[in-house]
């Protein structure tokens, strides 16, 4: 006997390698472009009959999220990426027989505050359905899903995108949640090709996910990424899932499809595997712009998945799962109906309200959003509306920003450079995260101040950051003083300056009298030069005047 | 009872006491523990050819009978079920103690837990002397179709059944009913005072019935199914086998209420610690199923059912004929459902995690398809195969969803005619008594179960409890069980009413043929005639 007792406590399960698996994965394809950029009006093709629309792009996304919650959604085991393979296993989590599936309330209050973040239609009675398929890293043999009546349904997810040469007119668009329906994670299949064997992992069999389901309403690869991203941000912002698509927290795969206006929806593709929001956008256009070359070329587009390959930009068919599955879709029989109710009031008797969910206490909980967020941000500080977003899109920068500005006296406006620009630059130039930065809101707002108040140049206060950055135990001043670089105040001292700069420079200054103003310029720069940047432009340029006049 | 006097009765006989009698000769220090778990597995060898067991735990039930000998020495017993030892169907798990469902799939599994409602009988101090014999994953109704062969029904061999027959104990045997088989001949055997089973169509109480024991189907979700290898999830229920009600009622207290591993559970009415001695069954209201009166019912059963129709009138109670008319349909519409959720229950067993695994590794899915084909019979390979026809998504509509409508139906017939005032209704358990094993196996396993569970399944469609209670011997001197159907929840008032039945009734214990332990036998059956008297 291969398995007797309870072998699943052994650290992996080994079973042959499925023969067919990665056949397909490795065909290569002759791409023509790739597409990295996403205006819906690159992807045309270069021939088209003119008494047709042209083609365009339809995508719908299916988004697995997973619930970010200390155990799984229907066994008490614990939900931790990178734990030792299979130490996170319960009896239910193997599928041991007679063992029953109970519902975690946090994944279901999770559910219920994403929905109603997004708008949706919380249903009051939701269900639980088998969906059968065979695949070793799921060992009922079927998933538990809502398929007939999801928790949340109707939902909506506004979200902008930038278009325009500079990248910052604001396009908002909305798209249609579905439904987001509540259902279990599988396993993990690790394929051992050398010795032809699989081994499996079913630390993740069994956590929950929120399966959101977008209609087919955005037309390219920047839509959806961008729909996706603010989705990111309303997750980590209600704290329901940590939306880490590179962890594998957020996965998304895309239906794309082509078609003319006015015309039915073409058949449509799946693509898979895309790990990033970038290569959400990059394998949509591609995909996009290969089926209309398809069709273009008299040919016709499968109904089929395809992964993305991150490494080419390519889209590729994927093993089908043995051509069409039929799910076998019936009612969970272990779980009774999911009742959610309105408000404590409306709890039946015999409950406890506190073993329940109600959606008035979950909508009281509900943060600040991330449109609200920006909103906010653009009307008490007067910001630009495309600043508010990459405050919103980076974590802790909004913190950040605010902390300068209440540390500050100058507008909030003058800030958002010091934030976005010198801040972010290093912290990007570095991959380091707004947490991490080695300046801290504190040292940056002194810094500022000390421009404001004019002691020291705002040309100096930038090279007096970089040092800040280098060397973050020393205070300001420190480093101004080390450095010699305060600002020369002094009238007398300006003024000798000054004389020198136009004593040694007497052919400047006849063209400057005789009418052509712009060559006071050069002997500002000078002016700058010699004082390394610590003079006030203003004060030197009225004292140039004088002494040329 | 002095000590003195203990020593004049013979342990033999106490494997003939109901739970309570025997907790009171516990209690009192006429028999040790250990002396009565000692016994009842000496019992179990000694009718090993009935096959009612697959695994006796004898290591374990000794030490189990040591500490409940030493609380009961101390007088600080647990329960009422302490020291008393018991056995289960081998289809509910038991930490560290092989569960088979009796298939290949499952032979040398071992449980890393106990199923609740085991749970709750060991922590009252209850023995645990077996696992016992089924049909495969439960699928049957004679406990004929298991990888471990056969039931032998126990009144095979009495006294009367083999003066009547002319042919060899060995050919002439007759079926114990299925497919808790095991545990129904566990209990009428004498080697356990109690016994798990499971109940589906009628699993429990078809056995039972044949057997002669008392056989209690609960309220579905009164009684924990974690830990119970499932067939319908929507329909099993733990069953009770004993050989008194009142003792079922006991147990049913025990085991039970709410449990948060198992969410299909509901909060136990409030019970009163036992059943009333005193019921005055004047005010309660019979109802009799006239659709009941099926084809096949043999003239014994039929005599029987009118008898106690009768006895239940003349005591005053009211007796009437009520309609159930969606009865018929239950079968194929069982049929339907039970194959669904067999089909989507048995996806687990494809030898990864546990259980059988083939030796072919060509492929993921030939691996899947040897293992599933070797782990299987042929019963479970059909049931699963029908099961996932009906659920294509073509057929879903046409089976599952009709069949669903047809039990919310069947369901409705029996609210019915309890909302016009009908307390229980009485109807035969099964169509006869039993038969014999070479004439069962004429029949296939489907067949059989659809003409076997037809008093029995409509119960499990609507979830309602029922119970079955030894009513007579057939003129072949074979057990003829009568069933009470109660409303939802009403698990209590059900046992009151079959109590009061079971002591109009006096049904008569088990007598091995040639037995030695005859006399003591008699001896035990005289006593239990004198305790229920008292």
């Amino acid at each position: 006997m291969a398995a007797s007792s309870s072998g699943y406590s052994r650290m992996f399960c080994k079973l042959r390698k499925y023969v067919n698996k990665s056949q397909s994965l490795y065909h290569t394809f002759v791409i023509r472009t790739i597409w990295t950029s996403g205006s819906k009006t690159q992807l045309q093709p270069k021939a088209h009959t003119k008494s047709l629309p042209r083609m365009v792009g339809v995508v719908g996304l299916e988004i697995h999220a997973q619930i970010q919650s200390t155990s799984k959604l229907f066994s008490g085991s614990h939900v931790r990426f990178l734990a030792p393979p299979n130490s996170l296993v319960s009896h239910f989590d193997a599928s041991l027989p007679g063992t029953l599936p109970v519902l975690n309330r946090r994944c279901v209050e999770a559910a219920v505050l994403t929905g109603l973040a997004l708008n949706c239609t919380i249903n009051r009675k939701s269900l639980f359905d088998r969906k059968h398929y065979f695949y070793a890293d799921m060992p009922a043999g079927y998933q538990i899903t809502q398929q007939r009546v999801p928790i949340a349904v109707d939902g909506i997810l506004v979200y902008s995108h930038f278009e325009g040469r500079r990248r910052n007119q604001v396009i908002t668009r909305s798209v249609r949640i579905k439904q987001i329906q509540l259902e279990q994670d599988s396993g993990k299949s690790l394929h051992d090709d050398e010795r032809s064997q699989t081994l499996i992992d079913l630390n993740r069999a069994g956590v929950g996910l929120m399966e959101l389901v977008m209609e087919p309403e955005m037309c390219c690869g920047e839509e959806a990424a961008a729909a996706v991203r603010e989705l990111q941000l309303i997750l980590q912002a209600l704290g329901t899932c940590q939306a880490n698509m590179a962890e594998g927290q957020l996965r998304v795969d895309a239906n794309v499809s082509v078609h003319r206006p006015g015309e039915p929806l073409g058949v449509r593709t799946e693509v898979k595997n895309i790990n990033s929001v970038r290569h959400l956008a990059k394998a949509i256009d591609y995909e996009i712009q290969r089926q209309m070359e398809v069709l273009q070329s008299g040919g016709t587009v499968l109904n089929e998945t395809r992964a993305f390959d991150s490494k080419s930009g390519n889209t590729i068919p994927m093993r089908d799962k043995e051509g069409l599955q039929d799910y076998r879709f019936m009612p969970e029989p272990n779980l009774p109906p999911l009742f959610v109710y309105e408000s404590e009031a409306s709890v039946p008797a015999g409950v406890d309200p506190a073993q329940v969910v109600v959606i008035d206490r979950l909508s009281a909980q509900l943060p600040e959003l991330p449109s609200v967020k920006r909103t906010r941000l653009v009307e008490t500080h007067g910001i630009l509306q495309e600043h508010s977003f990459t405050l919103v899109n980076e974590d802790g920068l909004m913190d950040y920003f605010e902390s300068v500005v209440q540390m500050t006296k100058i507008e909030p406006r003058k800030v958002i450079g010091w934030v976005i620009k010198e801040l972010m630059g290093n912290l990007n130039s570095q991959s380091l995260k707004v947490s991490q930065s080695p300046i801290s809101p504190c040292a940056l707002a002194e810094l500022i101040n000390l421009v404001e108040s004019n002691h020291i140049s705002s040309s100096t206060a930038k090279q007096v950051f970089q040092e800040m950055w280098k060397a973050p135990e020393k205070k300001v001043g420190q480093i101004v003083k080390e450095q010699d670089l305060w600002m020369i105040n002094d009238k007398d001292e300006l003024q000798k300056i000054c004389q020198r700069v136009v004593d040694s420079h007497p052919e400047e200054v006849q063209i400057i009298r005789r009418g052509n103003k712009k060559v006071l310029n050069k002997l500002m720069g000078e002016v700058q030069r010699e004082t390394k940047g610590r003079t006030d432009p203003v004060q030197v340029r009225a004292i140039l005047e004088k002494m040329v006049s | 009872m002095s000590a003195s006097s203990a020593a004049f009765r013979p342990v033999a006989a106490m494997l003939g006491l109901s739970i309570r009698e025997v907790s009171q000769a516990l209690r009192d220090g006429r028999v040790s523990a250990t002396e009565l778990c000692r016994k009842c597995i000496n019992q179990i060898q000694r009718t090993r050819y009935l096959n009612a067991f697959i695994t006796i735990t004898e290591e374990t039930a000794m030490e189990q009978a040591q500490r409940a000998h030493n609380r009961l020495r101390t007088g600080k017993p647990l329960g009422p079920l302490d020291g008393i030892p018991f056995s289960v169907k081998d289809n509910f798990c038991t930490e560290n103690i092989e569960t088979t469902c009796a298939s290949s799939m499952l032979k040398g599994y071992i449980p890393p837990f106990n199923a609740t409602v085991v749970q709750k009988l060991l922590d009252q101090g209850a023995v645990l002397v077996g696992k016992t014999n089924l049909d495969e994953f439960a699928m049957g109704s004679g406990s004929t179709d298991g990888v471990f062969g056969p039931v032998r029904n126990p009144w095979s061999y009495t006294t009367l059944y083999r003066e009547q027959s002319t042919e060899d104990p060995d050919s002439d045997w007759l079926i114990s009913g299925g497919s808790s088989g095991g545990s129904a001949a566990a209990v009428a055997s004498l080697s356990s005072f109690l016994a798990l089973g499971s109940d589906t169509g009628g699993s429990t109480r078809n056995p039972g019935s044949l057997c002669g024991v008392v056989a209690l189907k609960p309220t579905y979700g009164l009684l924990s199914r974690h830990g119970l290898i499932p067939l319908v999830n929507s329909m099993d229920v733990p069953g009770i086998m004993t050989r008194s009600v009142h003792d079922a009622a006991t147990v049913l207290r025990i085991m039970q209420g709410r449990d948060e591993r198992d969410s299909t559970t509901i909060q136990a009415p409030s019970t009163p610690p036992s059943l009333p001695e005193h019921f005055d069954i004047r005010d309660i209201r019979v109802g009799i199923p006239k659709e009941y009166h099926a084809l096949g019912l043999s003239q014994d059963t039929l005599d029987q059912w009118s008898r106690v129709a009768t006895m239940f009138e003349q005591a005053g109670a009211q007796v009437q004929e009520v309609s159930l008319p969606h009865t018929q349909h239950s079968i194929v519409c069982y049929h339907v459902l039970c194959c669904c959720e067999v089909a989507s229950n048995m996806a687990r067993f494809d030898g990864l995690e546990y259980g059988h695994r083939s030796t072919v590794d060509s492929s993921t899915d030939a691996m899947y398809a040897t293992t599933r084909h070797e782990g299987f019979n042929n019963v479970v390979r059909r049931r699963i195969l029908s099961g996932n026809y009906f659920l294509l998504k073509s057929n879903y509509d046409r089976y599952f969803v009709k069949a669903q409508q047809m039990r919310r139906l069947i369901t409705e017939d029996f609210t019915n005619v309890f909302r016009s005032g009908i307390d229980v209704l009485l109807t035969p358990t099964t169509l006869s008594d039993a038969v014999r094993y070479s004439d069962f196996i004429q029949e296939d396993n489907r067949t059989r179960s659809a003409q076997e569970d037809i008093f029995t399944q409509p119960v499990n469609m609507a979830g309602l409890p029922a119970v079955t209670i030894p009513t007579a011997l057939s003129c072949r001197g074979l057990p003829i069980g009568l069933q009470l159907i109660g409303q939802t929840l009403q698990d209590w008032k059900l046992l009151t009413v079959a109590h009061w039945m079971e002591q109009q009734l006096s049904f008569p214990v088990i007598h091995f043929h040639g037995d030695s332990d005859e006399r003591e036998l008699d001896r035990s059956v005289r006593e239990r005639t004198h305790t229920i008297g008292s």
